[in-house]
């Protein structure tokens, strides 16, 4: 493999972490902050992307279409938090689980109905619809550095909500011990209320930004909502630069494995074989890298240290 | 004795075939399609074709009043079980259609064939019921799977592309696929690239074959596998640059999200909306007027098992004993969507192929387009290896 074949692939790498981040960033504060595992947020993803595209066949806009389907997409999870969510708080975590893959079946039903099982797409705005040469035949889209840039963005973006503001010190002290900050006047509802509903627009933003690379169709959010567990556990639940580091580390590990274990592999084996073991040990080995973290740090590589 | 009543018996049969267009009898046709999950989108266009030639034919396929019972398989195998055993038993269906997928072909077909109830495929044909496994009951108005991928590898070979990269899933239908493309082909496989079932974004893989520059590349990426694979193949700039050639990947499903990122790739079909022929015109015309959308080779094939069943009737006056039904199915006596269509010693169909191209229709469609044909009244390899009974 040549060294611009392995720039080009680190590239790719990077991006696909910053998607995973995106996605990540949201399910890691909900589940951090508030104990509550979200199963729905891998739907409310791609209701993002749905989002867009019907409001890009309204306004005809790429811009607004993101402003109109972020707006829409913090509705939505409002509503489902008032309704659904917010009467599983208190319960076990078994229930939280059962209850938001009722909402998965749901709403990847639902989008069906409304908008067909067909994939539907989002074509990317002109602005950022140019390229650049990477190597002779290959071209890199505009639209993935402004995606890269755009999760870069949001990372600092939550680095300062976090650490430097009153909000985000509630958050960060929630997330160590929720009664102790309940037991000192803050209105601990309020404050979910206001985490899940940042955490479902940086779904629906990640699903978004999405929608003009990958397809929109049902059931596009639950394959990337394994993955993004996978971010979380290994980063550390609760912690922004864990899901950080995770989800970069998730995206380099993942592409250059897909590049790199066959070649591997030929050199050892038959190429039949090769062809089989290769690509088989490729889609492991995140799940190899999950449970190697684990074992050393069972709390994941960044705890957020609750209680 | 036993002669006699056997004689009568026979002679009674003989009687009440007479008897049955007198009766106002019904037909029961149970129809399974994968309509939840991602792929739900290639069981709706089989399932509205199947309805669309149900429907032409006045609700009475052969005459008799037709009732057809839409089931979900969900894509599990176990799923599909049950509720074929529901259709046969509870339902007392007098015949199966349908089926989109091999793995849900595998787990009904059995039980089907051995309550030696018809069954009419509309979609998938594992390599297993074409060959050994071959049953007097089972007819598909579709293709052996192999076989759209085995007309991309002999384009190929027609074009001189000498060296080719091919992409699938990591699975058993991405494994056929590659052996069925390879069937044909003669020049140089450069590499052979196994991505994760359900992939989404396809960088790594692209970086990969623009690094080796093939003369071409040829894929099977169902789905929204598919869709991600072919924008991303655009937005990369090398749609230009190394001729795609795919099966199963641009068609009318996927087209309505891949629009102009797909417009000039290839794909390899039995069918497509432009072939001439007055049944298709009339298809494709009826068909848009329905259901609003462009149909796929897969509407195609639910409309031909319609028509083939509608045919068989006529042509037995509503008789659907199989005795009589069977040989009547087997001579296909019906105008086929796609031109040429007759039946193999394993009643899969013996058709041509095509060299397919998406193009824009007007406006915001795009359909797929056959350019050339490929291949001629062809079967497929394993009707050797069955042996009916």
């Amino acid at each position: 493999m040549s060294a611009t074949l392995l720039a080009v692939q680190t590239l790719n790498g990077l991006q696909l972490g910053v998607l995973l981040f995106l996605i990540a960033a949201g399910l890691t504060l909900v589940f951090g902050v508030m104990d509550f595992i979200n199963l729905a947020h891998g739907v409310q993803y791609m209701l993002g992307a749905y989002l867009a595209v019907a409001a890009y066949q309204t306004t005809g806009s790429f811009w607004s279409a993101l402003l109109l389907a972020l707006v829409l997409s913090l509705f939505f999870g409002l509503v489902l938090e008032f309704f659904v969510f917010r009467h599983l708080y208190d319960r076990d975590h078994l229930d939280q689980v059962l209850a938001t893959f009722g909402v998965i079946l749901f709403l990847n039903e639902a989008v069906k109905v409304v908008w067909g099982a067909a994939p539907l797409s989002l074509p990317i705005p002109e602005l950022l619809g140019g390229s650049i040469q990477l190597m002779e035949n290959l071209r890199y889209p505009v639209y993935r550095i402004a995606l890269i840039a755009s999760g870069l963005g949001v990372a600092v973006l939550l680095y300062v909500l976090v650490t430097r503001t009153r909000i985000g010190m509630l958050v960060r002290a929630g997330a160590t011990n929720p009664d102790i900050v309940a037991a000192l006047g803050v209105n601990i509802r309020r404050l979910f209320m206001i985490v899940f509903g940042f955490g479902t627009m940086l779904a629906g933003f990640a699903g978004i930004m999405a929608a003009p690379i990958l397809s929109v169709e049902p059931g596009m959010g639950d394959n990337l909502l394994i993955l993004a567990f996978v971010v979380i556990v290994i980063g550390g639940i609760g912690s922004i630069r864990g899901a950080f580091l995770a989800a970069l580390l998730i995206g380099l590990v993942d592409t250059l494995g897909r590049s790199l274990t066959t070649d591997v592999a030929r050199m050892l084996l038959p190429p039949a074989a090769a062809n089989d073991v290769g690509p088989a040990i490729a889609s492991m080995l995140i799940y190899i890298l999950m449970a190697g973290v684990l074992f050393f740090r069972p709390s994941g590589l960044f705890p957020a240290g609750r209680s | 004795m036993k002669r006699f009543l056997s004689a009568l018996a026979a002679t009674a049969m003989v009687g009440a075939a007479a008897a049955v267009p007198a009766k106002a009898e019904s037909l029961k046709i149970g129809f399974m399609a994968t309509l939840s999950g991602p792929p739900a989108v290639l069981g709706q266009h089989m399932r509205d074709g199947f309805l669309l030639g149900v429907e032409e034919a006045g609700g009475k396929l052969g005459g008799l009043e037709t009732e057809v019972i839409v089931v979900d398989d969900e894509l599990k195998p176990d799923a599909a079980l049950t509720k074929v055993q529901g259709l046969l038993e509870r339902d007392q269906v007098d015949m199966m259609a349908g089926v989109v997928f091999s793995n849900v072909m595998m787990a009904v077909y059995k039980p089907v064939i051995e309550s030696e109830t018809i069954f009419i495929g509309a979609n998938a044909g594992p390599s297993p019921i074409a060959g050994r496994g071959c049953s007097p009951y089972f007819f598909s108005t579709s293709w052996q799977n192999d076989q759209n991928h085995e007309v991309m590898g002999r384009y190929a070979g027609q074009q001189g592309y000498e060296r080719v990269i091919v992409m699938a899933p990591n699975y058993q239908a991405g494994k056929d696929a590659i052996a069925g493309f390879k069937r044909h082909y003669t020049g140089e496989i450069v590499d052979e690239i196994y991505t994760k079932l359900g992939q989404l974004d396809f960088s790594a893989e692209l970086a990969r074959i623009a690094d080796a520059q093939p003369d071409a590349i040829f894929t099977f990426m169902p789905g929204g596998m598919g869709v991600n694979l072919v924008k991303q193949y655009d937005q990369a700039g090398l749609k230009g640059a190394i001729p795609f050639l795919s099966s199963f990947t641009v068609d009318e499903t996927t087209l309505p999200a891949t629009k102009t990122t797909a417009e000039g790739l290839f794909g390899g079909a039995q069918w497509a909306p432009n072939l001439e022929n007055p049944a298709n015109a009339k298809f494709v015309r009826d068909f848009v007027g329905k259901y609003g959308y462009a149909p796929s080779l897969y509407a195609a094939q639910g409309y031909d098992a319609a028509r083939l069943i509608d045919g068989a009737l006529t042509m037995t006056d509503g008789n659907k004993s199989a005795d009589a039904l069977l040989p009547a199915l087997k001579s296909a006596p019906f105008e086929s969507v796609r031109g040429d269509f007759s039946f193999n010693t394993n009643q899969f169909p013996i058709q041509d192929f095509y060299l397919v191209q998406a193009v824009k229709q007007s406006g915001d469609t795009y359909v797929t387009q056959a350019v050339e044909k490929v291949f001629d009244d062809k079967g497929d390899a394993y009707a050797g290896s069955c042996r009916m009974n």
